[in-house]
């Protein structure tokens, strides 16, 4: 065994590791999911409890609403999947064009949210509120969940357009191309990820009769 | 690089607390969880004595009962969020994981100093609940609702404080799975990966699946305080039985995360002492792992009399008495590569014996616990408090300790004094035991826990151990003086190998380790990590 000068390690935490990046996404996607499982079960327990209080809490909540918002967001993840393709085929301009839509529907699903949730708070149905103070028992519950789980999902989304706006920077000034994309391609797994749990909170909330 | 810029260590080099503070050096930031760690465990063990000292006569000794409730709630939120969860994995894991897996850092970096800083931050709120208000909460460190919604204490912060813990710790896990699977050696398998490596490997996996759900359990106790919902409230529906779950279905799992790294310490330390191959490497392994998944399934052993239906309960019994059988094959796997090694007794392998020792003691006090019918009984008693202590502190807590004396001359490259260490070894050994055994008997006499005061006939016990809590804290004071006092200590060489018979990939490299760990390629030995026949030659 000799000593190497300016010997360093093939195997180095500090090189650009695409694969590495990609996991630690899944992995934090894996906690994502387990978070709101908590809530997931929480509700499935009180819905049980309270078959009824739940029933007829929920026809307080607009369906199309919920349903634009579906739609919305199942576009935003076409999109943003769209964009992903466009950089591995080197479009950047396409991408971040992609990208930019993908924002103007979280955009839309958070004005619709807002109209939704102003209705339900001039209605006195917030937490604290006289309305909600006197909801026979369960359907409270059903409303602090609606309020924490819809709540809890747009910060998601909040944070979600955050990451994509990084990524349409790094795109603009071209430290995103064609062979290094993993920034676009981690925005794009949240976004999915965020999509598919408002996937299981609208027939939660509105659809289950 | 010059050959002389590659021997600086990773201490040498930038200097100034900044250096530190925002290094993105593993090693570094493994001594600045060391350090803040270390701080809060000896906060801690203080509140500890404080407790104890309580206990020294019935009636009122120190203080009244509310401040006893508050002192018992500070000293399980600090020792368990604050100490024992992070303890090992982010000390001597950061530390020596990439330098075991023969690489230069962890796969993120970044997320690595952010994890201490997110560490720090809730440190911080837990802590600041102390100054202000009603003072800090008096729940129990398990929060339980209704009463964690009702009290004035301040149960929000410290419930939000170990929510902000919580990333720090899956923080830590992504990192470690991600640099397992990504940054191992070329030549290294999962199967030829050192024993330490596969228990934080499942104990990351612990950090990552369970902590979330405490996470969302917590935030709803915040919302619930803050709203005055009453998510867990009868009267409108809820269940306070559900909070138990939700709490424990982390907060089990938690258990093996402060367990598991233990192990590895200790796998680590047998073979350099017994100057042998471990015995049964794929069953200590595999055995993690197998810990980590049943882990999942016993949390509603916690709640035997809370009320759940006979046959969960059964369940829940038969599945803890299953975590028995992959901890004892770790036992016998220890103890059978002491067997016909030539044992070289240095102050690491007392601590790893004592751990044997005492987290059988720990072990099997919890099978009585998980049966059914001894459980009604015992209950809520000291029982529970002795089985705990001897499980993590005489477990964990010894395994940590003599982590300390094992990697010791490799991290500062100085030495301490052993006949010091012995000497503080025995104190801590004796002193541990008197502490906590008498719990176990005044558990089965039946003395509740969590009370300031206690009936004329449990006195006897209370005053023995007591005592001990007094020898424990004079180990403890001996110890970290010694370990203290090694940076002022003349220097001996220390080489690369200070024991002879590491045989790990650290035992490789300078002591301490340059920044970027090896100055030349590590060897890995022909058959696995232990293969003490082919032992590769190590040059000063």
């Amino acid at each position: 065994m000799e000593h190497v000068s300016g010997f360093s390690l093939p195997n180095s935490g500090h090189n650009r590791d695409a694969e590495a990046s990609k996991m630690g996404m899944w992995l934090f996607l894996f906690t994502e999911i387990l978070l709101f499982g908590g809530l997931f079960i929480v509700y499935m327990v009180y819905r049980s409890l309270n078959p009824e209080a739940f029933l007829m809490a929920s026809f307080e909540l607009n369906v199309w609403m919920g349903t634009t918002n579906t739609v919305v967001l199942l576009v935003s993840s076409m999109t943003i999947a769209m964009s992903i393709t466009a950089i591995q085929k080197g479009n950047r301009k396409l991408s971040i064009q992609l990208m930019v839509l993908t924002l103007v529907a979280a955009v839309i699903f958070m004005v619709v949210k807002y109209f939704e949730w102003s209705a339900k708070i001039e209605h006195g149905l917030f937490p604290g509120q006289a309305v909600y103070d006197n909801l026979p028992p369960g359907e409270s519950l059903f409303f602090f969940l609606y309020f924490f789980m819809t709540g809890l999902h747009v910060f998601h989304i909040i944070i979600g357009s955050v990451v994509i706006g990084f990524a349409i920077h790094r795109t603009a000034k071209g430290r995103t191309t064609k062979e290094k994309y993993t920034l676009t391609e981690n925005a794009g797994l949240l976004w999915h990820l965020v999509d598919l749990i408002w996937i299981y909170l609208f027939p939660l909330f509105y659809l289950i009769h | 690089m010059t050959s002389k810029a590659m021997s600086l260590s990773y201490l040498q080099g930038k200097n100034g607390i900044f250096s530190w503070i925002f290094s993105l050096d593993h090693k570094r930031i493994a001594l600045l969880y060391l350090y803040s760690i270390l701080t809060f465990f000896i906060t801690g063990a203080t509140l500890g004595v404080l407790m104890r000292l309580e206990l020294l006569n019935p009636g009122k000794d120190l203080m009244e009962a509310q401040t006893y409730n508050q002192v018992f709630t500070m000293h399980g939120v600090i020792m368990i969020f604050l100490f024992i969860i992070p303890s090992i994995p982010a000390i001597f894991g950061n530390f020596f994981l990439p330098i075991m897996l023969g690489t230069d850092d962890v796969s993120f970096p970044r997320l690595n100093l952010l994890s201490w800083w997110i560490y720090i931050i809730g440190a911080i709120m837990a802590l600041s609940t102390l100054l202000w208000g009603d003072g800090p909460a008096d729940t129990g460190w398990t929060f339980y609702a209704p009463y964690s919604v009702k009290t004035g204490t301040n149960v929000t912060m410290s419930v939000l404080a170990a929510f902000v813990l919580g990333f720090a710790t899956i923080l830590t896990g992504l990192n470690f799975i991600v640099t397992i699977h990504r940054l191992r050696t070329p030549g290294m398998t999962f199967l030829k990966m050192p024993l330490f490596a596969w228990a934080l490997y499942a104990t990351s996996w612990i950090q990552l699946l369970a902590t979330p759900i405490i996470g969302i359990t917590l935030l709803m106790i915040t919302a619930e305080r803050v709203f005055g919902v009453g998510l867990f409230d009868p009267s409108i529906g809820g269940d306070p039985i559900l909070y138990q779950h939700l709490f424990w279905i982390y907060s089990h799992p938690a258990v093996y995360i402060m367990a598991l790294p233990a192990f590895g310490i200790i796998s680590e330390i047998l073979p350099t002492f017994a100057n042998r191959t471990i015995f049964g490497y794929k069953a200590i392994a595999f055995s993690s792992l197998a810990i980590a998944f049943v882990g999942y399934f016993v949390w509603g052993h916690h709640m035997f009399t809370a009320g759940m239906s006979g046959t969960a309960r059964i369940i829940f019994s038969v599945m803890t008495f299953l975590v028995a059988i992959p901890t004892s094959v770790k036992v016998f796997n220890w103890v059978a590569t002491l067997y016909k090694g030539s044992i070289n007794v240095q102050p690491p392998l007392l601590y790893a014996l004592a751990f044997i020792f005492q987290f059988m003691i720990g072990g099997l006090t919890g099978v009585v616990l998980g049966a059914l019918a001894a459980d009604i009984h015992l209950h809520d008693t000291h029982f529970v408090v002795g089985h705990f202590h001897y499980v993590m502190f005489g477990g964990t807590g010894f395994a940590l300790f003599g982590a300390l004396h094992y990697w010791y001359p490799k991290m500062w490259g100085r030495m301490y004094n052993k006949l010091v260490a012995n000497i503080a070894f025995v104190f801590l050994f004796i002193g541990f035991n008197m502490l906590y055994f008498p719990m176990l008997v005044l558990g089965l006499m039946g003395m509740p826990r969590r009370y300031y005061d206690y009936l004329p006939e449990f006195h006897v016990p209370n005053m023995i151990s007591t005592y001990g809590s007094w020898i424990l804290a004079t180990g403890l004071l001996l110890m970290f003086g010694n370990l203290i006092a090694g940076a002022w200590r003349k220097r001996e060489p220390i080489g690369r190998n200070y024991w002879k018979t590491g045989i790990t990939l650290e035992w490789q490299t300078l002591s301490p380790p340059p920044v970027s760990n090896f100055d030349r390629m590590p060897v890995l030995p022909k058959n696995g990590p232990y293969d003490y026949d082919n032992k590769p030659e190590i040059e000063e």
